[in-house]
């Protein structure tokens, strides 16, 4: 009984099998000359810099496809108001901001500010970790990818990433998630939401080049990372957290 | 399939506080819940019949085959709800080719081929052998010919061959302990070793899916056995009865113990994630968890179980008892999977804000689908057992007379 | 042979044929697949080209300043450090076809304020104006060349960029301060906000002119410079914008 299955099964897919071989042969190469092994690529997000005006959501999804409903987000901004009694509470900015602060949550403000969030790149990625196909995986520029071909949309990896970062793709219906723009960094652009973000609140750079900004940035400033005590080891890093964020 | 933004915008609604918001969409529905009580029937029978065959509890001698039978009816559906809840099911011989092996969940696929072909087929066909040989003998076709092929055209019944069988018999069975252990309680790994969940993440959660697995399991195989006894017009077996609520009764004990010790030691710690777990019991999953798995799952059933150990009922009320208590059993582990799986995603990882679950009637993720899949392997179980009868063994041995069966 | 498998249990040797038949042709198939199915390495070199092919949609505002000589006006103002596709949009299609294909050019009002309006969670020190207040007839470009947005006056008050301290201030007993009270303001602070900083009090005694037991302030709260508050400097308990210790 199994074994009947089990030759169905590889007749339906040795069919597509040939047909992808062919396909990849004849994949577009990348950017001239570009050495994977010779960058490794990090952000600096300077939290008091950011103006909560959304325009790095909202680049991140011209750029990169991201289906326009308020669920699903390769990068996304928060809104913290801590209270001077009881606790902080915290708004998502969609693409603009609405309303006053001082919507939800009792008592009057004691500070307020706003936290960008994305994909943190670890280096020790508990989705790679738990995807059982190994269709995410980490390129040797520190950027995390996934396949969406051989994504089985099992959700496994949706549901180890401790930072929200991940989304099931409604369209291919795969996993997907921020990849620093990875068709941009390769040919020597910015990623989207860097490129338009008004006060330079985020800042990109290759860790292995002593001249990039983000080397700057983790010279001056006391760093943070989201969520250390698990040990994730991301490769975004916060300057001036508050310890209210998680 | 096209998007269904409706039921998020909905479902956004009823978020209160802060979630991340890629969290808004419940990756893990009723399908995924049904998958562990699924396997979980299978650890737990299959544990019931190894009690006949590796500690020799006589007692239940009569209800070994069925055990077997419903494991492997249970197994042979286990993998639809996975295959039904994959974006992409079609990918899915990828976790055989090209497996990830830091992933447990990839682990799946050898566990269950291992389990499947190398401790449950064989079992059933070693056990099995002596009595398809000899009814393929005097049967007509298509039995005859179903019979003689299960049976790989075997024909021996000599008492080397039969000591044989009974010998495999037994060492695949305690092969077959841990491997039901491993079948499920990589399950529990699954959820278990989520850092990044606090709800999943413990030590425990393996043991505990694992015992309240057995537990649903020998419920399940007292429930057929209550049920099919009558159909095919036996008196109940009391002995038999009795050991195997005995057995419930312990694993149900374990069991509760596990799960009291696993809330003690979260409140006792009372780490950052408790307020927001706290709020999310009392708001979300008071009715599945406190009501459901605890009072009506738990408690009532162990009350009632300790009742008839304390005084002596009679033989009817003690059927209707353990027959209450076994549907509620199953009712409890329902719900646990339920508070494990969904509660899990009820609460955002920021610890801010709680979200909501509503499964619907229709569609691949519905009631309708959930219900269909319970159902499914009583049906595999009825053709099973027509293929390999569970009683009436003497009957038809050859030539009439009794013949002494495994 | 005969002899030899005769040797074992019949039931034995008809289960063993069935399990090497089966494994021969999990063997087989897994051999006769293509090179792209099994091998990983192959799989994520395709993912990869996959990604960098994928189309790029901002452009980078080196870009821009190929034709556009505002790129050289916006060099020296205030938002020299803002992308030319932060307002207008993506544009790398317009580069590529600068006749047919013309970025957004936003000249509505809602477009500035988005970013100008004031909000509590924004950082001090970044220009933030009350929409509904401020020349709420005209469009923000009648006054403000969006590429050297220098208003046609400098701010005549230090409202304009801190306006949230403006705002506590005035809901203080320190109301009728002037900022310069107690900030000397360089001029050229106005133009060059973090090149300049304005001052700030360093001493006790600063505080003291106007509080101290012998200040010639009248109507103000008395307290002994030497011994109040011990060693602390003032504001360490008061915040000098809104000084009532709650």
């Amino acid at each position: 009984m199994e074994r009947r299955g089990f030759l169905e099964k590889l007749f339906a897919v040795a069919l597509p099998g040939g047909v992808l071989g062919l396909l990849i042969r004849r994949a577009p190469a990348r950017a001239e000359g570009y050495e994977a092994s010779a960058h490794y690529y990090g952000m600096g997000i300077q939290v008091d810099k950011c103006i909560g005006c959304g325009r790095c959501v909202e680049a991140c999804k011209d750029e990169n496809n991201v289906p326009r409903e308020p669920f699903f987000f390769r990068t996304w901004v928060e809104r913290y108001s801590v209270r001077w009694r009881g606790e902080a509470t915290v708004r998502n900015i969609d693409r603009a901001l609405e309303g006053p602060a001082e919507v939800g949550g009792e008592g009057e403000v004691l500070r307020s500010f706003f936290v960008p969030k994305l994909c943190n790149q670890c280096d020790h990625p508990p989705c790679v970790q738990v995807c059982p196909v190994g269709a995410t995986f980490a390129t040797e520029d520190g950027v995390i990818l996934v396949d969406e071909k051989r994504c089985i949309g099992c959700r496994y990896c949706i549901q180890a990433c401790p930072y929200g970062a991940r989304y099931l793709n409604p369209v291919t219906e795969a996993a997907d998630k921020c990849t620093f723009c990875y068709h941009r960094i390769t040919k020597g652009l910015l990623p989207a939401c860097v490129e338009v973000c008004p006060t330079q609140a985020r800042i990109f750079g290759d860790m292995r080049s002593t001249a990039s900004p983000l080397t700057r940035f983790r010279r001056m400033n006391k760093l943070h990372v989201l969520k250390g005590h698990l040990n994730t080891e991301p490769k975004v890093t916060y300057a001036d957290l508050d310890g209210e964020v998680r | 399939m096209t998007p269904d933004y409706a039921r998020l915008y909905d479902l956004l609604r009823q978020v209160t506080g802060y979630i991340y918001p890629n969290e808004i969409e419940v990756h893990w529905g009723i399908l995924v819940v049904v998958y562990p009580y699924l396997t979980g029937l299978v650890a737990g029978a299959f544990i019931l019949a190894s009690l006949v065959k590796v500690f020799n509890v006589q007692a239940v001698q009569s209800v070994y085959r069925l055990s077997l039978l419903t494991a492997l009816a249970f197994l042979l559906v286990a993998p639809l709800p996975l295959l039904l809840h994959l974006g992409h099911p079609g990918r899915s011989f990828e976790i055989f080719l090209n497996p990830n092996f830091t992933s447990a969940m990839a682990m799946f696929g050898f566990v269950y081929a291992w389990y499947l072909m190398v401790v449950l087929l064989l079992e059933i066909w070693f056990t099995y052998r002596r009595d398809i040989v000899l009814w393929a003998r005097e049967e007509k076709p298509p039995m005859k010919w179903i019979h003689r092929t299960i049976a790989l055209f075997s024909n021996d019944v000599s008492e080397r061959g039969l000591a044989f069988d009974k010998k495999v018999v037994k060492a695949i069975t305690i092969i077959g302990i841990p491997s039901a252990f491993l079948l499920h309680g990589y399950v529990g790994f699954i959820f278990g070793s989520i850092k990044a969940n606090p709800w999943w993440s413990s030590v425990l959660m393996p043991i505990v899916i694992l015992f309240s697995a057995i537990v649903s399991g020998i419920a399940l195989v007292i429930i057929l056995y209550m049920v099919i006894t009558p159909m095919r017009g036996q008196k109940i077996d009391m002995k038999c009865l009795d050991t195997m609520a005995s057995f419930l009764f312990y694993t149900v004990i374990v069991d509760f113990s596990l799960e009291l010790l696993d809330f003690i030691h979260r409140l006792y710690q009372s780490e950052e994630s408790i307020k927001i777990l706290s709020e999310m019991v009392s708001n979300r999953l008071f009715i599945s968890l406190v009501i459901i798995q605890v009072l009506l799952g738990m408690l009532i059933p162990l009350v009632i179980m300790v009742a008839i150990r304390l005084f002596r009922f009679e033989e009817e009320l003690r059927k209707l008892l353990y027959f209450l208590s076994v549907i509620l059993i199953q009712l409890g582990i329902f719900a646990t999977r339920w508070n494990v799986v969904v509660g899990g995603q009820m609460f955002s990882k920021s610890f801010r804000g709680l979200t909501a679950y509503k499964m619907e009637l229709g569609g691949i993720e519905g009631l309708l689908m959930t219900l269909a899949l319970l159902v499914l392997p009583l049906l595999v179980l009825a053709i099973l057992l027509k293929i390999f009868p569970a009683w009436d063994l003497p009957k038809r041995a050859l030539g009439g007379e009794a013949v002494p069966s495994a | 042979m005969k002899n030899f498998l005769q040797r074992f249990p019949d039931a034995l040797v008809r289960l063993a044929a069935v399990f090497v038949v089966l494994i021969a042709v999990v063997l087989l198939v897994r051999s006769l697949l293509p090179a792209s199915w099994t091998d990983t390495r192959l799989q994520r070199q395709a993912t990869i080209e996959r990604e960098t092919a994928r189309p790029v949609r901002y452009a980078g505002s080196d870009v821009c300043a190929d034709c556009h000589e505002e790129y050289g006006v916006k060099r020296q103002g205030y938002h020299r450090n803002l992308s030319c596709e932060t307002c207008h949009g993506t544009a790398r299609d317009h580069a590529d076809n600068p006749m047919e294909v013309k970025p957004s050019l936003p000249r509505l009002r809602e477009f500035c304020v988005r970013c100008h309006a004031y909000d509590r969670s924004r950082p001090t020190g970044f220009p933030q104006i009350n929409p509904a207040a401020h020349n709420p007839l005209k469009a923000c470009i009648t006054c403000h060349n969006p590429h050297d947005p220098k208003p046609p006056t400098t701010p005549q008050e230090c409202r304009g960029c801190h306006a949230e301290i403006a705002r506590t201030k005035a809901l203080s007993p320190h109301v009728l301060l002037e900022c310069t009270t107690c900030h000397a303001v360089p001029v050229a602070h106005r133009t060059s906000p973090r090149a300049v900083l304005a001052s700030i009090p360093k001493e006790r005694e600063f505080c003291g002119k106007c509080h101290a037991k012998d200040s010639a302030v009248r109507e103000t709260p008395k307290i002994d410079v030497v011994t109040h508050g011990e060693k602390y400097l003032c504001w360490q308990c008061h915040y000098p914008h809104m000084p009532e210790i709650k």
